[in-house]
């Protein structure tokens, strides 16, 4: 069965991707596209929730498939088999879900795209990959999933590949994910190497183990270094730079790749290795400082975008940075339930500002936008429930996900701190602070469209709006799934000091008077004059102008990465190895044999007492040759 | 200087006025007769070199260059005719037609 919820997004990757193409782009065409592409993900969503109730029906001991032996090197055997626990659970649930609904949202919103087919068939092909991730069993497996919506996240970036700026966005991703892929694949080995197995679950029962039986290898160091493939998939510190780039890709891609689901693969790799977190302090402490900075930077950047799919991107960023925040502290249900609520709130965001864009006929400029909450009503609504939700305003997901993420950053006794708390609290005030800020100069205010645009401005397809509704409706209540709870048998929650204990009520009070705090100062500033934050922009011009530019890091990695690759790409690679080494060899050889050959023609002339001549020395030199030697 | 040195110097000056010959005439016929004066060179030291071992494998391999000598000389010459024919000319310098 886990191996048919896995099929089953790779058959509609086949069929859409062979079939669609030859029946064209008529009718009939995209019905079946429709019919396949959506039809599929959400069988597996069936199947995924019969999985549940087999899982729950067992008490919840693991379910194991092998699909498939891949491989049998010596005594070492590499299955493709298929784990499905409490974790495992929850992803698949989140992935075939989530998934599903934006399969249908899509068909609203790529229904004018000429390039229909293929959009399904690569959204199918992401699918397939992201439950070979969730479900594979051993690290191996993950890995070729992890690859694979690599790839697929590429192929979307660029779908609208005839624009260059699409294709070099789709590039940046692929490039950046692949440094930090070196740095898992450097973990895997060294795990193979000193566990002698790739099953996770091995794993973690070896690094149970303490003492003379504890695997012969430092858990920091592989910590670390998977960590570094999690920052390149989750886009954290200093790989973050491809997300905001990655928005070039059609809004449902951004919602499920982007938001949802694949960037989440990084908190889920150190949540199913937490085995080995447990017994690493220090890669937890490393986790913990670098999920809080790129929640704090990424934050602070999304306060001044003016692009709505860039602020979306990078208040991604800096959600991905609280979740990995909470795994540094161990509390690593925690992390997943922001996945989780994450996964509903921002896919909706996403696919709200999709229907927004969808609107405006491809407008993504908040400075042209605004006062749109009476044009599209159910619009509005649920990207107001959103921005709620990720504000933190209770009874909303976001507050209780986020809430005890604060909590954990200060009592959790593996790497609770004052410290963290007071970065992750200005992060979550500037939450609020942006998100109601997106939603003034979006919705409300003033219309600040071209007259052109203004006219045309409509509500989306009910396939559109049904799904915001349902997205919304999670975001509203997503909070009451105790997934923290449930989880907790097989990831525990950190221990607590008692000495903060105190401290838990006043810390509820404190992060809901952050999230008003935000709304209230981006009330104060973008719904009253416009001259207030034009003030304030002056005032604070170096900042402004800093943050603008993502504090210079794609121009400082151009300048000391990029360029001196250039350089030695040009110079070493190019002039030195490659024109004057390589061609230079055999062109030298090419012209060596054309003189010698030259030379050696003049022997040649046909005179017959020349060759005699010849002949004669020669026979002279051999008699004379063996005189010496015989 | 006894006999068997006396004849050897003549095969040996028979042999080098030979490949002379070959070397610095122009002529094809002359350079033809020249080559058999090389060989006569060779077959008078083999004689020698039987004689004075008192073996028969040397005369007997004279015999054998003989019969060589006779079929190349019925080969050659039909050739050198047949150049002739071509070129009105005996001189060498005209056939190096394929010359590198």
């Amino acid at each position: 069965m886990l191996t048919l919820i896995v099929l089953l997004p790779l058959l509609g990757f086949l069929l859409n991707g062979v079939l669609a193409t030859r029946l064209g782009g008529n009718q009939v065409g995209r019905s079946f596209v429709t019919v396949v592409g959506c039809g599929l993900p959400l069988a597996a969503f069936a199947l995924t929730v019969q999985a549940l109730f087999e899982l729950q029906a067992r008490g919840y001991a693991p379910l194991v498939e092998t699909a498939y032996r891949w491989a049998l090197i010596g005594g070492s055997e590499f299955e493709i088999a298929f784990y499905f626990d409490r974790l495992s659970a929850v992803m698949t649930l989140v992935v075939t879900g989530v998934g599903s609904v934006i399969h249908i949202y899509s068909v609203g919103y790529m229904a004018h795209d000429k390039s229909y087919g293929r959009f399904f068939a690569y959204l199918n092909l992401f699918l397939f990959f992201m439950l070979l991730l969730v479900l594979g069993r051993s690290l191996l497996v993950l890995f070729v999933g992890w690859e694979g919506v690599g790839l697929a996240s590429y192929l979307l970036i660029g779908f609208w590949f005839d624009d260059l700026a699409n294709a070099r966005a789709g590039k940046k991703a692929f490039i950046t994910n692949r440094i930090g892929d070196a740095g898992f694949l450097l973990g895997m080995f060294l795990l193979f190497h000193a566990v002698g197995t790739l099953d996770m679950d091995r794993i973690n029962a070896a690094f149970a183990f303490t003492g003379a039986s504890a695997p012969a290898v430092s858990a920091s160091l592989v910590g670390i270094l998977l960590f570094i493939g999690a920052t390149g998939k989750s886009a954290q510190i200093p790989l973050h730079v491809w997300l905001p780039d990655a928005m070039a890709g059609p809004t449902p891609v951004s919602a499920l790749i982007h938001a949802a689901t694949m960037v989440t693969a990084g908190v889920y790799l150190v949540a199913r290795m937490s085995g080995i977190y447990l017994q690493a302090p220090e890669a937890s402490a490393v986790i913990a400082v670098v999920g809080v900075a790129t929640a704090f930077f990424a934050a602070t950047i999304a306060v001044v975008q003016t692009d709505i799919k860039k602020v979306l991107a990078y208040s991604t960023v800096s959600q991905l940075g609280f979740m990995f925040l909470a795994l540094g502290v161990g509390a690593y249900g925690v992390a997943i339930f922001h996945v989780v609520t994450h996964a509903f709130f921002k896919a909706c965001l996403f696919l709200g500002a999709g229907s927004v864009i969808h609107a405006l006929g491809g407008e993504q400029d908040v400075r042209k936008m605004g006062g749109l909450a009476r044009r599209i009503p159910i619009t509005f609504i649920t990207f107001a429930v959103a921005t709620a939700a990720i504000a933190g305003i209770p009874p909303l997901a976001g507050f209780f996900s986020k809430d005890e993420i604060l909590w954990y950053a200060l009592a959790s006794t593996s790497g609770g701190s004052p410290l963290l708390l007071l970065v992750a609290a200005a992060t979550a005030l500037m939450t609020a602070f942006y998100m109601f800020r997106l939603l003034w100069l979006t919705f409300l205010g003033r219309s600040r469209m071209d007259h052109e645009v203004e006219h045309h401005v409509h509500e989306s397809p009910w396939s559109m709006t049904g799904v915001l509704l349902l997205l919304a409706m999670l975001s509203a209540v997503g909070g009451f799934i105790a997934v923290p709870h449930f989880l907790e048998p097989q990831l525990p929650l950190p221990q607590v000091s008692e000495a903060l204990h105190h401290l838990h009520k006043p810390l509820l009070v404190l992060s809901i008077l952050l999230a008003l705090a935000g709304l209230a100062g981006a009330a104060y500033l973008f719904g009253g004059a416009p001259d207030r934050v034009e003030a304030l922009r002056e005032r604070f011009a170096t900042a402004h102008r800093w943050l603008t530019n993502k504090y210079y890091i794609d121009e400082l990695y151009e300048r000391f990465i990029g360029q001196p690759l250039v350089w030695v790409s040009d110079r070493v690679f190019l002039r030195l190895s490659d024109r004057i080494v390589l061609d230079g060899t055999l062109n030298g050889l090419g012209a060596l044999g054309r003189s010698s050959g030259d030379a050696l023609g003049r022997v040649q002339a046909g005179k017959l007492n020349l060759y005699v001549w010849f002949v004669m020395i020669g026979i002279v030199g051999a008699l004379l040759w063996s005189w010496r030697h015989v | 200087m006894d006999r068997t040195q006396l004849l050897l110097a003549v095969a040996a000056g028979l042999f080098a006025l030979g490949l002379l010959g070959v070397i610095v005439r122009r002529n094809v016929l002359v350079m033809l007769m020249c080559m058999e004066l090389m060989l006569n060179g060779v077959n008078l030291s083999l004689v020698t070199f039987a004689q004075q071992t008192a073996t028969t494998a040397g005369a007997v391999l004279v015999f054998l260059t003989f019969v060589v000598a006779t079929a190349e000389i019925a080969l050659a010459i039909p050739i050198v005719l047949l150049l002739v024919r071509d070129k009105r000319t005996l001189d060498l310098d005209a056939y190096s037609d394929l010359k590198g």
